[in-house]
């Protein structure tokens, strides 16, 4: 009994160790990359083409982040970015939670074929995508005179293509986790389906809302192809291709420049990441959606 | 109240046609084994489920066609569905709350509800902070502040242990005497059905066996069905044969047992004397040890024993005709070891004769 609990103990430590081995070997992996970013931020572009020690400042600076925080072009891509991003957010929220609530609890017909298929309209990349979307813009400038190119709120248009199908379906799998009688309940309570839905459903499935908005946001401030395609003048770009556009003159790369904008390009998502994440655990510890 | 009901799901019928009327304040208790219509009845009431054909009526007004909330009606859920992120006060107060009650009537409703069912002190928590008795009471809460014409319980005690159960149906019990609301519940447990209903209805196969008061279904079971799911230790059955005897009918159960039938008997079994496939019932109390003076419809007779199970009070004695095991219950100072040979009186004043064929009790 005694010799078995201690090669128990054994086996947990042994498991243990590897795991820890392969966190750090992940760990390095990931971090690598942006420390490397940051020491390179605080380094003067002389000092980057003299390429003597990567991994040490001989003379420290902040004008990189001077340089970039009083840039209005700069200033301008993050204005961009956070207007997107934040519109974006907006609208997926809006369109896929009451279309999750559909698709999950009335049944009408055809709701599971659709559900189904605003899955797959997720698994349609965007790189298939943007040609047609291009030509259909054009389509509609030549009918109606709207320029559906090169405005940044073009961008509030394109990405929910990609955010809404994923977002509905994290929501349908949340909404379907929570238990048949809790809508019954409400129903026999008097509540109507907007209410079912407003006051029950998303309090309940807050967690769920959370992972769906720290995607969607996440999406939003990452895409490149989109922009990248559909914007070409400099005061309407969003920060991902504003800087290789702005920051990488002809064939003169501005390291340091990049690295910093990339850098603090990086921080609004972690922010998000870092407040929305402990709600998140909070709301999944509390086990909210057990009746 | 209820006409013709009728539920199907594609072809099969859950439920195929059931008349019911129930009276005002009356405790009624749906009970059966589970896939026999219960359920799916008391959703039809409440408008959860449809109504494939046939008419439900409440206060007389036809509701098929009208919404759930407009029903009036309040239901208690089996796994309680108490809105896991609000306190105990708004689970209770949300029905009001969305019929746009005045908060001094919400506050005077949940306070006299709270002070019925003893959970003042609980009216802040949220719902996992309490124990599955507490949350029962608070899902009772939420439909008493309703004062709704009819209560709805679908098996609410089934999550609880044995214990609590016992303890919650006096619970339940109580509340009813205090509030007087008409009440339909639904349960698979005969003993749930018995202590707390009015009027008990069986149902089997999506039909009505029996429609009677605790002691009607007890002692007069009109079926087969009824005859063997009230009562626990369940009634004997046996297969029996009725032969004219010297002087009157006789029930053969055995080559060894036969019962001469009690006279006052004979002109209602007569018309069945020698039809195939007739059963014998009798309760395990109607078969006890014999207690002298022997009575007229007490007939004993002997029989080896294949288990003893003495309960303290009481002491079940197992024994076997024609294959099939049969119950008796006896005085505990009667108890006889496996095996040993017992002599039993049994007490034919509360025999039933059921027809093989019809399922109904002669």
């Amino acid at each position: 009994m005694a010799q078995a609990r201690a090669s128990l103990r054994a086996e947990r430590r042994r498991a243990l160790v590897w795991s820890y081995v392969f966190l750090v070997i992940f760990a390095i992996f990931f971090l690598t990359p942006p420390l490397y970013m940051l020491i390179t931020s605080f380094k003067t572009n002389a000092e980057i083409s003299a390429a003597a020690a990567p991994w040490w400042i001989h003379q420290p600076t902040l004008g990189n982040y001077v340089e970039l925080l009083t840039s209005p072009t700069y200033l301008t891509f993050f204005r961009n970015s956070a207007l997107v991003s934040v519109l974006v957010v907006a609208i997926t929220m809006a369109v896929s939670i009451p279309a999750a609530f559909a698709l999950s609890r009335m049944k009408f017909w055809g709701s599971a074929a659709l559900a189904t298929g605003v899955f797959l309209t997720y698994l349609v990349p965007e790189t298939l995508l943007f040609i047609p979307l291009f030509k259909m813009f054009v389509e509609v400038h030549e009918l109606t005179g709207i320029e559906l190119v090169n405005h940044w709120w073009v961008l509030v248009l394109l990405y929910p293509t990609l955010t809404v199908p994923f977002c509905t379906w994290i929501m349908i799998g949340y909404f379907a986790s929570i238990p048949k009688e809790l809508d019954e309940a409400a129903v026999m309570d008097g509540a109507g389906y907007v209410q079912i839905l407003v006051r029950i459903f998303v309090p309940v499935a807050l967690p769920g809302i959370i992972a769906a908005t720290i995607f969607a946001f996440t999406v939003s401030w990452a895409q490149f192809l989109y922009p990248l395609a559909f914007i070409t003048s400099v005061d309407q770009l969003v920060l991902p291709v504003g800087i290789i556009t702005t920051l990488i003159r002809g064939d003169v790369f501005t390291w340091a420049q990049i690295m910093t904008g990339a850098l603090l390009g990086a921080a609004p998502p972690l922010i998000i990441y870092a407040f929305l994440m402990d709600y998140y655990i909070a709301g999944l510890t509390a086990g909210a959606t057990k009746g | 109240m209820l006409r013709k009901l009728v539920k199907k799901y594609d072809d099969t019928l859950a439920v195929r046609g059931i008349d019911l009327d129930i009276a005002d304040k009356e405790f009624v208790v749906l009970v059966g084994p589970s896939g026999c219509g219960k359920s799916t009845t008391l959703r039809m009431i409440a408008g959860l489920e449809e109504v494939s054909e046939g008419d439900v009526l409440i206060g007389g007004e036809d509701v098929v066609d009208v919404p759930p909330k407009d029903r009036d009606i309040a239901m208690v859920f089996q796994n309680y569905a108490l809105y896991p992120h609000m306190t105990v006060y708004e689970n209770m107060s949300f029905g009001l709350r969305l019929k746009r009650f005045a908060r001094d009537e919400i506050e005077r409703r949940v306070q006299n509800a709270a002070r019925i069912l003893d959970i003042t002190e609980l009216l802040e928590r949220k719902p996992r902070q309490l124990s599955g008795g507490q949350r029962q009471r608070v899902a009772m809460g939420r439909a008493i502040v309703r004062d709704p014409k009819v209560f709805l319980f679908d098996e609410p005690l089934s999550n609880l242990d044995a214990q609590l159960r016992v303890q919650m149906r006096t619970e339940i019990k109580k509340v009813h005497q205090k509030v007087r609301t008409t009440t339909i519940y639904v349960t698979h447990d005969q003993v749930e059905a018995m202590t707390l209903a009015d009027r008990v209805v069986v149902m089997h196969h999506g039909l009505i066996e029996q429609v009677g008061t605790p002691a009607e279904l007890y002692h007069k079971p009109a079926t087969r069905f009824v005859a063997g799911f009230i009562g626990s230790p369940a009634m004997n059955l046996l297969p029996c044969a009725l032969e004219e005897a010297s002087g009157g009918l006789r029930a053969r159960l055995s080559d060894t047992i036969a019962f001469a039938l009690p006279a006052e008997r004979d002109a209602r079994y007569r018309p069945h004397a020698g039809r195939p496939g007739l059963l014998f019932g009798l309760r395990p109390e109607h078969i006890t040890d014999p207690r002298p003076p022997l009575r007229p419809a007490q007939r004993s007779f002997e029989v080896p024993v294949d288990v003893c199970e003495p309960l303290g009070m009481e002491t079940l004695l197992h024994f076997t005709v024609q294959g099939i095991d049969v119950c008796a219950r006896v005085d505990p100072a009667a108890g006889a070891p496996a095996g040993s040979r017992v002599t039993l009186v049994a007490d034919l004043n509360h025999m039933h004769l059921i027809d093989g064929e019809s399922k109904k009790v002669l």
